[in-house]
């Protein structure tokens, strides 16, 4: 019987199998950051080990980094020492390093595709969950614990228990100002935020095939979202196009014999998964969250749900609960919710495409009063890349704050954040409570939605603007 | 990594659902580059309100927490088990954990047991009766006995002997060195490397 393209990557990667044991899978690729690896250094060194392969891991800094004077010492003095821990460990252990101010350096699973690093066919690990984005190369990407992260250093290998495989196929056209963002937001409100556990999902079908890189990623990333170990996407020439020539691509002859072996990481024609959904693309429509879990969402033409319109009693008590922390009232339109703050940015929608999506609607218009909008690269390159674009000053022109590669406000670990009660429209990932600090309330959008809510001050979808003139060509 | 076998202690009852690990440890506490001193930052949003459970006096050392569906949701954060081990607990009982959240506590020695939610409905209903009652898990019998409840749980036997034993996965792995070597020996030529070695 033929495989799922995840069981081929997996079966490529076993180091040893044995009856009534978890499979020892080989690692080609670790990513760390200043977060979730001080623990594991201090394990090595504790037990007097080393890192096994320098030459399949990286280190970037990202999460406590400021976008604002990074020239300047970080003033937060213990973000300050978690970032000197990370450089002190990389020096002391070999391990390559892109800190603050380093051309390369951005959010971990940023950098890990630009650089090429990220290839279909390899395992990729980080202590961190939304290595799922890396799925979108086909590659089996999953986030892991300090536990796992030390013992990836020290061993180049996990002992992980095979998932099951669920197929998610999305076939048709996506209506327009419908993004990836949406259509993983939709996924998520469908299957819930438990709906994918125990699972690798592989998106697939002709919605799927049509999306740029940056796209998949963006899908591939909230796989997490729904509970999923990983999502996956098969490679096909649009992935090879993304790879050739980035600085740790393959070449000559090498580049022939990925490509060959690329050319086979697909689902077989009779392989079985454990489960199916199907989506038709067509009926989707600009999706947001209103909720505090990042599967309470629903069309932006839609309304606040009333928590006594779900049946089953843990959801409605949810429901309520995400009401009450949210400040909205059931029945009560989205599209009235007004916003102070708007974020584009993170490893969900922090790619140069992104980028260009909300200056596209942003051009010649201008962030209402009141609101504060915050556009973060999800790296230098990135960064560099807008500015070479003209991004950056579409974006100043219009009012919004331009900002230096990170994290950001995508979780409250540095100086971007929501103050308490305040509440944004965020093209991030999770809109848990609290997550983009104290008290903040967070709606979950597309890079297009995001900017469109900027330019109105309410959740918006780009079709809103078109009564909003521009002075663009005027 | 302590071994586990058995414990018996009060529970805390905690209704609610898709507990994420924002909520048992939030971000600004995983700025420490260490692995105790978190037990002040677990649910520390909640435990601002002078009536959540875990600020009731009856609950002051209990060790066993019976949590709703979708416990450890959200960020891969090994801090959210190091903060639920540094507070004391021992064991979490709900009728389902977050992929990412039971490996890591699997890893640490902190037990996760699942149960069917009817189970966990019985703990929940006992518990908050009676603060006094005592839950046992019994890892080696996989078996959650409380007062009236009786419940069998599953764990693959792997896991299981790791943690009665208290294995260390690192040092396990490192007994098939020889397979590992081999492995990266047969590895195409074509696959990336960060820097050459
Ligand atoms: S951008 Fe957000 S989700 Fe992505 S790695 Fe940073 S904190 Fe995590």
């Amino acid at each position: 019987m033929g495989r799922t393209l995840a069981e081929k990557v997996w079966d490529d990667h076993v180091v040893r199998r044995a009856e009534g044991e978890p499979d020892l899978l080989f690692i080609d690729l670790h990513l760390l950051h200043e977060v979730t690896s001080p623990q594991a250094f201090d394990g090595l060194r504790q037990n007097d080990r080393r890192v096994r392969r320098l030459d399949l891991t990286i280190a970037t800094e990202d999460h406590n980094t400021p976008t604002l004077d990074i020239d300047k010492p970080i003033a937060d003095p213990v973000s300050r020492a978690q970032l000197e821990t990370l450089r002190r460990n990389c020096a002391e252990f070999g391990v390559r390093l892109h800190p603050l101010g380093d051309v390369e350096q951005g959010v971990v699973h940023v950098v890990g595709p630009q650089l090429g690093l990220t290839q279909p066919g390899t395992t990729v690990v980080c202590g961190d969950s939304h290595t799922s984005t890396h799925g979108a190369f086909g590659a089996l990407a999953f986030g892991i614990g300090t536990s796992q992260v030390e013992h990836v250093l020290a061993t180049q290998t996990l002992p992980l228990a095979r998932p099951r495989t669920m197929a998610i196929t999305i076939d048709g056209e996506l209506p327009e100002d419908v993004t990836a963002k949406d259509l993983i937001l939709a996924i998520i409100a469908k299957i819930g935020t438990g709906g994918g556990q125990g699972y690798i999902l592989e998106y697939r079908g002709s919605a799927i095939e049509k999306l740029s890189m940056e796209a998949r990623m963006t899908i591939c990333n909230m796989s997490i979202e729904a509970g999923a170990r990983a999502g996956m996407i098969a490679p096909d020439e649009t992935t090879f196009a993304y790879l050739k020539g980035r600085a740790h691509a393959p070449e000559g002859e090498d580049w022939d014999a990925a490509v060959a072996y690329w050319k086979t990481l697909r689902s077989d024609e009779d392989a079985a998964f454990d489960a199916e959904v199907v989506i038709d693309a067509a009926s989707l429509a600009p999706f947001v969250t209103w909720g505090t879990n990042p599967g309470q969402g629903a069309p932006l033409s839609a309304n606040v749900p009333d928590p006594a319109s779900y049946e089953d009693a843990s959801e409605r008590l949810a429901a309520e609960k995400a009401l009450e922390y949210m400040g909205l009232t059931a029945g009560q339109p989205l599209r009235d919710i007004k916003v102070d703050t708007v974020f584009v940015g993170s490893c969900t929608n922090g790619r140069i495409e992104d980028l260009r999506n909300a200056a596209g609607l942003l051009a010649g218009r201008k962030v209402a009063d009141g609101v504060r909008m915050l556009v973060v690269p999800g790296s230098v390159r990135v960064a560099l890349q807008a500015v070479e674009e003209g991004l950056d000053k579409v974006f100043k022109e219009a009012g919004a704050e331009w900002r230096h590669a990170g994290c950001s406000m995508c979780l409250g670990m540095n100086p971007d954040q929501l103050a308490p009660g305040e509440r944004s429209a965020s093209t991030s990932n999770r809109n848990f409570e609290g997550r983009q600090g104290k008290g903040g309330r967070t709606h979950l959008v597309s890079p297009q939605v995001a900017a469109a809510t900027a330019v109105l001050g309410r959740l918006a979808s780009p079709a809103d603007l078109s009564d909003v003139a521009t002075t663009a060509g005027v | 990594m302590e071994a586990f076998t058995t414990h018996t202690g009060r529970a805390v009852p905690l209704r609610r659902s898709n507990v994420d690990t924002d909520q048992i440890i939030p971000a600004h506490w995983l700025k420490k580059v260490t692995r105790d001193g978190f037990e002040d930052g677990l649910f520390e949003a909640w435990r601002k309100d002078s009536e959540f459970i875990l600020n009731r006096p009856e609950r002051q050392g209990a060790s066993v927490l019976v949590a709703g569906p979708d416990f450890g949701t959200g960020s891969s954060r090994e801090h959210a088990v190091w903060a639920l081990q540094n507070y004391g607990f021992q064991a979490v009982i709900s009728a389902r954990f977050a992929d990412i959240f039971r490996g890591n506590s699997l890893k640490n020695g902190l037990l996760t047991v699942v149960l069917p939610q009817e189970t966990v409905d019985a703990l929940w209903e006992l518990t908050e009766a009676d603060p006094t009652a005592e839950v046992t898990v019994d890892l080696e019998r996989r078996k959650v006995l409380a007062n009236g409840i009786d419940a069998d749980f599953e764990l693959d036997e792997n896991a299981r002997w790791r943690l009665l034993n208290g294995l260390d996965d690192i040092s396990l792995t490192l007994q098939n060195e020889a397979d590992i070597a081999a492995y990266e020996k047969a590895r195409p030529a074509f696959k990336p490397r960060t820097m050459t070695a």
